[in-house]
């Protein structure tokens, strides 16, 4: 079954200098997937719980958080406070019966580095594997 | 505090069986504080609540709302404003604010959103630990303010047990030995002799062992 999965990326201003830089055509050529949608934020740690749920409930398959390397992040804590806060949602998706993969974490460097678009298209592949998201509907268990 | 956590979602999610609009209601006050059951929790479990039923090829309606405590008449009274508008209440207060609202409004059918654990305090960020027992009959005055009965595994009255080793409790190493920290206490504070006071056999009836506890207050009642 051919499946183009909605990817939502969630990446602090600092790690999401290259798509800045670039624009969407630059990170296209750069082989960053086309249906990944990049939400900019001051940074990670200003992400909520509520916010990620939100992107599955208006129909993302997969969302990728990128923020700062664990010890380097420009607020000091933001990247840590994003990871544990992308755990909680890992685990209320478990709860739910629901492929927990389908939510990553990525610590990267700042600037221009081909590790952001893999952390991406890595994660675009494997919700491509795991198919729509079971929130879409109609899977009565 | 009262201290609780919020139940697996796919337990809600059950409770919600059948029912298609949903008032989900947390509490501004302890449930907040620990970050259980305040507006913030609210919004999560809402979300989660309405993605539960969206995989169950299910539509959920909710409404989200905080009242300033819901172990108050005056607030819970509050609900009134959204009368019509859902078909069943799920409290993130604790287990206080669901009797509250099964007390108060017979017709209305409520769910508990958490798991009310202990009485406690914030130990670090996002760790809390139990203090209090609520036992009615308080003893901190004779154990240098540390509550062997919410503390201690057994509630030893006279403690220690023979169980304690290097100051740790023999049910787990993490576990303070509460006994060994009143001593250590009572030394430092210049009342060792204290331990030597033996405790007579207590009447737990304060604690709840008489049934369920009541207060009044004549000077506050109208």
């Amino acid at each position: 079954m051919s499946f183009t999965p909605d990817i939502r990326v969630f990446c602090c201003h600092y790690t999401s200098q290259q798509a800045i830089a670039e624009g969407g055509e630059g990170l296209a050529a750069d082989g960053f997937p086309g249906n990944a949608k990049i939400d900019r934020l001051v940074c990670s740690g200003k992400l909520q719980v509520s916010a990620i749920l939100k992107a599955f409930e208006d129909g993302a398959d997969g969302i990728c958080v990128v923020g700062c390397p664990v010890n380097e992040c420009h607020n000091l804590m933001g990247s840590q406070r994003a990871a544990h806060r992308v755990l909680a949602v890992r685990k209320a998706l478990l709860e739910l019966g629901v492929e927990e993969d389908r939510v990553e974490m990525s610590h990267l460097p700042r600037g221009f580095h081909p590790e952001f678009i893999e952390a991406v298209s890595r994660l675009n592949e494997r919700t491509r594997v795991m198919g729509p998201s079971p929130f879409k509907g109609g899977t009565v268990e | 505090m009262i201290v609780a956590e919020r139940k697996p979602v796919a337990e809600i999610v059950g409770m919600l069986s059948g029912v298609k609009r949903v008032l989900v209601l947390g509490c501004r006050g302890c449930v907040s504080v620990c970050s259980a059951g305040g507006e913030r929790e609210v919004e999560i479990l809402a979300s989660l609540l309405r993605l539960g039923a969206s995989k169950q090829g299910q539509a959920l309606e909710t409404i989200e709302a905080t009242l300033v405590r819901q172990c108050d008449r005056e607030y819970v009274d509050g609900i009134d404003q959204w009368a019509g508008q859902y078909d069943a209440i799920v409290s993130m207060a604790c287990g206080v604010g669901v009797n509250f609202i099964a007390n108060l409004r017979p017709r209305d059918i409520v769910y508990p959103g958490v798991n009310t654990t202990f009485l406690g305090g914030s130990a670090d960020q996002g760790v809390w630990t139990e203090q209090c027992a609520g036992c009615g009959n308080c003893v901190l005055h004779l154990t240098g303010g540390l509550c062997p009965v919410a503390r201690c595994a057994k509630s030893l009255m006279n403690g220690p047990c023979g169980g304690s080793v290097g100051g740790r409790c023999e049910i787990h190493k993490e576990v303070l030995c509460i006994w060994q920290a009143i001593y250590d206490r009572l030394d430092r504070i210049g009342r060792k002799d204290d331990i030597n006071l033996i405790a007579p056999i207590r009447d737990w009836s304060s604690a709840g062992h008489g049934g369920p506890r009541k207060q009044v207050r004549e000077d506050l009642t109208v």
